[in-house]
């Protein structure tokens, strides 16, 4: 792209700093500006990607069909049972539903839906076109709710009224709504584990963790869960949450509804797990746990530095760029290149929040650009002003670090084997050498065919 | 696993979708609009469409897929886009610059009813540059009327008519196909030495070499010149009358430039029609390659007819690509069973016609009934299938699910294949692009044939 491409909007100035140079700080959880080239998803997106890996609901989509086609299981979050989350349910809403209101059709697209599927639990998500027609989602919920003595819970979710985080929000409150008691709690000495969609199987690695280490696991938000479980999480005496973005509202709210703590962990790379481990054993306060927990630490700490420092030493002094989701897992993830040997000279997350920026300055290198919420042609310049190996993104940033001839890692929806706990720490060194290491760098050549025959030397 | 469509087939009163056969406009308007050189396709509405359909594309694609949004916040929804749309029409053309920036509606802002075309009149847009807009409200039609009325702006804002009389040149309106199929026809109309203008047409837009830059645009698209001199051409030609015959009609009234719809050239018999318009419009002889590349073709569909011939087969996607894969999967001698759509298909009466009267008429030609649907969604499919079971599912990735659960071969073809790559760059369309299909289509079944075979009916020949 062209030097000037690459120019600048002067309202994105206060959304980018390179740490060491200012004091300034950045500007974060703003609107976008009109006419960007966005990476940025809406308020639906955010909702629907906490909701869904909600294995045994009937997830409806009340718009018209794009929102609902976009969304049809892509988020590669896996179930030990039930599939009905894996369809694609939509009111498909047409011009006449836009004049006169969607209600009707939402009502039979319910009254459709539980009779063929006989689910316990269905939400109804509204999209931005139900925000501006006006349906009174809560009382069609409400009132279909009654009819079928099922759970109908509206997810507030029209894509205009924020960005993604929003959407965390809307999510927090459907289910907030969907774990209310009906009887007095009975307390239980289990834990919840917030945060984890179980994408490629992750939240079974560390249910597995949690057995070995003895502690009792209630519920997962909400990776391969399902309604049953869901409603017992008030009982739970500790949340512990891997995805802050999504879960800490959430998590604030059952503390204050359900006097249930929580403490923030992360099961990326070595470092973060380990000392998450010790953290949950420490806070439960057991000490044949806090023993057990360092005893998994050792046993698997030993197992799997042997491996990564053969890729470390592959590795090393290589550069990485970041753009990903949330704060904090942009934060485990300087950490965990670290420990392959490799150097973040950039980081920019879609949804990081102010406190997780601060975190992120804290810990990187003089000279490292921290944006919020960039456009491609950030990304391209800071990546190649920064000489960038290797960039980890969602999707739409796949194949632009491809066709600048850099290496790339989905750490987003579209990741095919797990990221979390010793055994994702060796996946992911183990996907980092493959990409950055790959011969096909060599068959690129500026100059065509000439070059890549000196190339293939 | 996987499987949740109960067999039994009741009545469907609720008019909602399962597991839909379609997607919304603003989709098609996008990748139209990615089809003109230099142009930033932009998405007036929330954050939210704008990504989702970015990502779709690029999962489809492989590449990088740019456009703008105006980015909608509450206060846009309710006071209206306007100044967000005035403000994003600067932006763009001041940080991207493209030289057109094509803006397609989306739902919210359709519902709010924001007037696009004025606004974009009272905005400043530079010397020589150009702001186009479709609306594409999703609640009509489907990503392939969102082609069709991005392709059709294209015609209203650029089109002229300015030569006394026409030139000896073609329009192709190639419709919803890859990157891979565009090429596939130019070559075909190049060879015959006909001037000729495609548009839109993404190939090297979508499909761009990797060269270690990264080109916000890259060579390919059709130029705002040749959109421009499309006025003057003496025949359009559209290929697949849902994504295409809308434009040409569009042409034909502003600047007289009649129009011959066409079916997407699929197979032998689409082929044949797309050369013979090409030869008697423009009294041009068809070459001798392109002979014997037919000839190749016939030569391989009596090589291998025994392997398809009376197998069933279930096709769904979109209406041209269905309608095209019908017809040839009947010239094989396989039998279609179930051919569905997710797209509104017209209606009997209207001057358009309508998909199921045209799969229809196929099918009787052929002497088969099969069930035949538009505006349909898979979880129909499916419960069809469940019902009449098939040899073959042909469409796109979203097949999968219907194909493990019956445990039938799937081959991929259509939009979106989020699940397979190299797809964009290679045709379906004209000879060579029916052979593919054939291998395609042997391949699977062979396969199949192969890992079902009990150990004493292997065999090494096929
Ligand atoms: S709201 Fe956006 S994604 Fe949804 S159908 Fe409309 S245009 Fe498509
Ligand atoms: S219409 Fe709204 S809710 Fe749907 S994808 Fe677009 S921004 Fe999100």
């Amino acid at each position: 792209m062209a030097e000037d491409n690459a120019g600048r909007i002067a309202e994105r100035d206060g959304f980018i700093v390179t740490k060491g140079k200012n004091k300034k700080q950045l500007q974060c959880d703003t609107d976008s500006s009109a006419g960007c080239v966005s990476q940025r998803a809406c308020v639906y997106c955010g909702a629907r990607v906490v909701l869904n890996p909600i294995t045994d609901a009937i997830h409806l989509v009340h718009g018209p069909i794009g929102c609902a086609s976009y969304t049809w299981d892509i988020r590669g979050s896996l179930s030990s049972g039930a599939e009905l989350y894996r369809n694609s349910f939509s009111t498909d809403l047409k011009e006449q539903d836009i004049i006169f209101g969607g209600a009707k059709r939402l009502n039979a697209a319910i009254d459709g839906l539980v009779e063929k599927y006989q689910a316990k639990l269905v939400f109804v998500y509204s999209t931005c076109i139900v925000g501006v027609i006006g349906d009174d989602l809560e009382a069609i919920c409400t009132a279909a709710s009654q009819k079928h003595n099922i759970e109908v819970i509206p997810v507030e979710s029209s894509g205009f009224i924020g960005n993604k985080s929003a959407g965390y929000r809307a999510a927090g409150d459907a289910l907030l709504r969907l774990i209310k008691p009906s009887e007095p709690i009975v307390k239980s000495n289990s834990i919840n584990y917030l945060g984890d969609f179980n994408l490629a199987g992750e939240a079974w690695i560390i249910h597995n963790y949690l057995r070995q280490i003895g502690v009792e696991l209630n519920v997962t938000f909400t990776g391969d869960s399902h309604y049953t479980a869901l409603k017992s999480a008030p009982k739970a005496k500790l949340n512990i949450i891997q995805c802050a973005g999504s879960m800490l509202y959430l998590a604030g709210k059952m503390e204050e509804l359900y006097q249930i703590p929580y403490i923030q962990i992360s099961f990326l790379g070595i470092e973060d797990t380990a000392a998450s481990l010790r953290k949950i054993a420490a806070t439960l306060g057991e000490k044949s746990m806090i023993a057990k927990a360092e005893a998994l630490i050792a046993k698997e700490t030993a197992r799997v530095e042997a491996i990564i420092k053969g890729y470390r030493e592959k590795l090393q002094g290589k550069k990485a760029a970041i753009y990903v989701g949330g704060g904090f897992k942009a934060i485990s993830l300087v950490k965990q290149f670290r420990e392959i040997g490799i150097d973040v000279v950039m980081i920019g997350t879609q949804t990081g929040r102010k406190e997780e920026y601060e975190t992120i300055n804290n810990l990187v290198d003089d000279g490292t650009v921290i944006l919020d919420d960039a456009n491609p042609a950030e990304l391209e310049r800071f990546m190649m002003e920064k000489g960038a190996h290797l960039l980890v993104g969602g999707v739409k940033e796949r194949p632009l670090a491809y066709k600048l001839g850099i290496a790339f890692i989905d750490h987003n929806h579209d990741r095919k084997h797990p990221l979390s706990g010793f055994e994702g720490a060796v996946n992911f060194a183990e996907e980092v050498y493959s990409t950055v290491c790959s011969p096909v760098w060599k068959s690129l050549s500026k100059s065509g065919i000439d070059r890549g025959v000196t190339n293939h030397g | 696993m996987l499987d949740c469509t109960p067999k039994e087939i009741t009545e469907r009163k609720s008019g909602g979708m399962i597991n839909p056969a379609k997607t919304c406009q603003p989709i098609g308007a996008m990748y139209a609009a990615l089809g003109i050189h230099k142009c930033l396709p932009h998405s007036h509405g929330s954050q939210g469409c704008c990504s989702y359909h970015r990502m779709h594309l690029t999962r489809h694609f492989r590449d990088p897929v740019m456009a703008s949004t105006s980015c909608f916040t509450e206060g846009s929804s309710v006071f209206g886009g306007g100044a967000n749309l005035k403000a994003s029409i600067q932006n763009v053309f001041h940080i991207y610059k493209p030289d057109v920036m094509a803006i397609h509606t989306t739902c919210l802002t359709e519902t709010i009813g924001d007037d696009v075309s004025s606004i974009i009149k009272t905005a400043e847009v530079a010397e020589g540059k150009l702001v186009i807009h479709a609306n594409t409200p999703s609640y009509v039609g489907s990503h392939i009327t969102g082609f069709s009325n991005m392709t059709k702006a294209m015609v209203s804002y650029i089109a002229e008519s300015t030569l006394p009389v026409k030139k000896e040149q073609v329009n192709i309106i190639p419709g919803f196909v890859n990157p891979g199929d565009m090429r596939e026809i130019k070559r075909l109309v190049k060879s015959m030495d006909i001037e000729y203008i495609m548009f839109p047409d993404t190939s090297g837009v979508v499909d761009s070499p990797m060269t270690g830059e990264f080109e916000m645009y890259p060579e390919g698209g059709t130029t705002v010149e040749q959109i421009k001199d499309t006025g003057n051409s003496q025949l359009t030609l559209a290929l697949g009358r849902f994504a295409s015959s809308d434009p040409a009609d569009l042409l034909n009234k502003q600047c007289k430039v009649p129009a011959a719809v066409l079916k997407t050239p699929i197979g032998i018999k689409a082929t044949d029609a797309l050369l013979m318009t090409l030869r008697n419009s423009f009294a041009r002889e068809i070459p001798k390659e392109l002979e014997i590349e037919r000839g190749q073709l016939v030569d391989i569909m009596t090589d291998t007819h025994f392997h398809f011939h009376g197998k069933t087969v279930a096709i769904f996607g979109d209406p041209d690509i269905v309608t095209g894969i019908t017809e040839f999967v009947l010239s094989l001698g396989m039998i279609p069973v179930h051919v569905l759509t997710g797209t509104p298909g017209g209606s009997s009466n209207s001057a358009a016609g309508s998909f199921e009267d045209d799969i229809n008429e196929m099918l009787t030609t052929a002497g088969i009934t099969a069930n035949v649907k538009s505006a349909g969604d898979l979880f129909t499919l499916h419960q069809w299938i469940k019902n009449q079971p098939v040899d073959l599912l042909i469409g796109n990735t979203y097949g999968k699910y219907i194909a493990r659960a019956e445990d039938i071969p799937f081959m991929r073809v259509g939009f979106p294949i989020l699940d397979r790559s190299v797809h964009s760059y290679l045709p379906i369309v004209g000879y060579q692009g029916a052979m593919r299909l054939i291998e395609m289509i042997s391949n699977t079944l062979l396969d199949r044939a192969d890992r079902d075979a009990k150990d004493e009916d292997f065999e090494l020949v096929m």
